[in-house]
């Protein structure tokens, strides 16, 4: 009987898990696509080539990162993946969900503090332990994405960088 | 303080070199947050309980980095680094460090 309901309560898990963690997912990809479409015209570099600069007025650190988790069903896709390995697409697809939306938020936080470009960006990823259940260690990560925001005395100048 | 991760400033020249600065943070959110975020675990996406709580720490070592920066008479830090580590379930050192110098 025990077993039974143990196992009722593992199918529902997957059930919510799967229709609560595919909307979740959907809804989040529509809203990261949609602020990519805004940001587009504030670019950010990896390079620290700044010799050829001028007319800045002002260089800050700008950030921004996020904790994502992947949902109970996909992390179970990916347990039975790991038996037979090959790509872990459930994993995949939270890194890139991951990345983007950190990716956003350092961009927003460099705008609304008056930045005009990034140079010198860096993603940083950093998996961080669970206290429920220590059999599956990389349940959720932090993504940080980080660089200097460069502020110009005059934007128009800003077609010369790149 | 300015803060950057480039090498330098640009259009700034740097005067004084005042070697490694280091700022640090562990934190871990009450158990009410954890059991929170443990339910949204289950549905997958941000937990932002833990988003705060990881921006709340760097803000700090940020914090103490640049004090330790001025303490040093420095008047910006270059080359600024970040790094997470998990160090137990439920707690995560937040760790900055950058090279504190003083700009002409």
């Amino acid at each position: 009987m025990d077993a039974l309901i143990n196992l009722g309560i593992f199918v529902a898990l997957l059930c919510v898990g799967y229709l609560a963690g595919t909307l979740a997912e959907r809804n989040h990809y529509r809203r990261i696509r949609r602020r990519e479409r805004a940001s587009r015209n504030f670019p950010v570099f990896t390079d620290n080539d700044t010799k050829n600069l001028s007319g800045m007025q002002e260089a800050f650190l700008a950030s921004g990162s996020i904790v994502v988790s992947v949902d109970y069903f996909k992390r179970f896709l990916a347990n039975l993946r790991n038996l037979v390995g090959g790509r872990l697409s459930s994993y995949e697809s939270l890194l890139d969900r991951g990345r983007r939306e950190a990716m956003l938020r350092m961009k927003e936080d460099a705008r609304r503090r008056g930045g005009h470009f990034i140079v010198n960006a860096r993603l940083e990823t950093s998996a961080i332990g669970n206290m429920q259940n220590n059999k599956n260690k990389v349940t959720c990560v932090e993504v940080l994405a980080y660089g200097t925001a460069i502020r110009l005395t005059n934007p128009e100048l800003l077609a010369g960088k790149s | 303080m300015l803060l950057t991760n480039l090498e330098s400033i640009p259009n700034r020249r740097v005067v004084e070199h005042y070697g490694l600065v280091t700022g640090s943070s562990i934190r871990a959110k009450h158990v009410g947050r954890d059991f929170m975020a443990g339910l949204k675990n289950i549905v997958g996406g941000e937990l932002r309980g833990y988003t705060e709580l990881i921006n709340e720490s760097r803000q700090q070592a940020i914090e103490r980095m640049t004090q330790q920066a001025e303490s040093l008479g420095a008047n910006a830090i270059i080359n600024v680094r970040f790094s997470t580590s998990a160090i137990m379930a439920g707690a995560a050192e937040l760790f900055a460090y950058g090279t504190a110098v003083k700009l002409g």
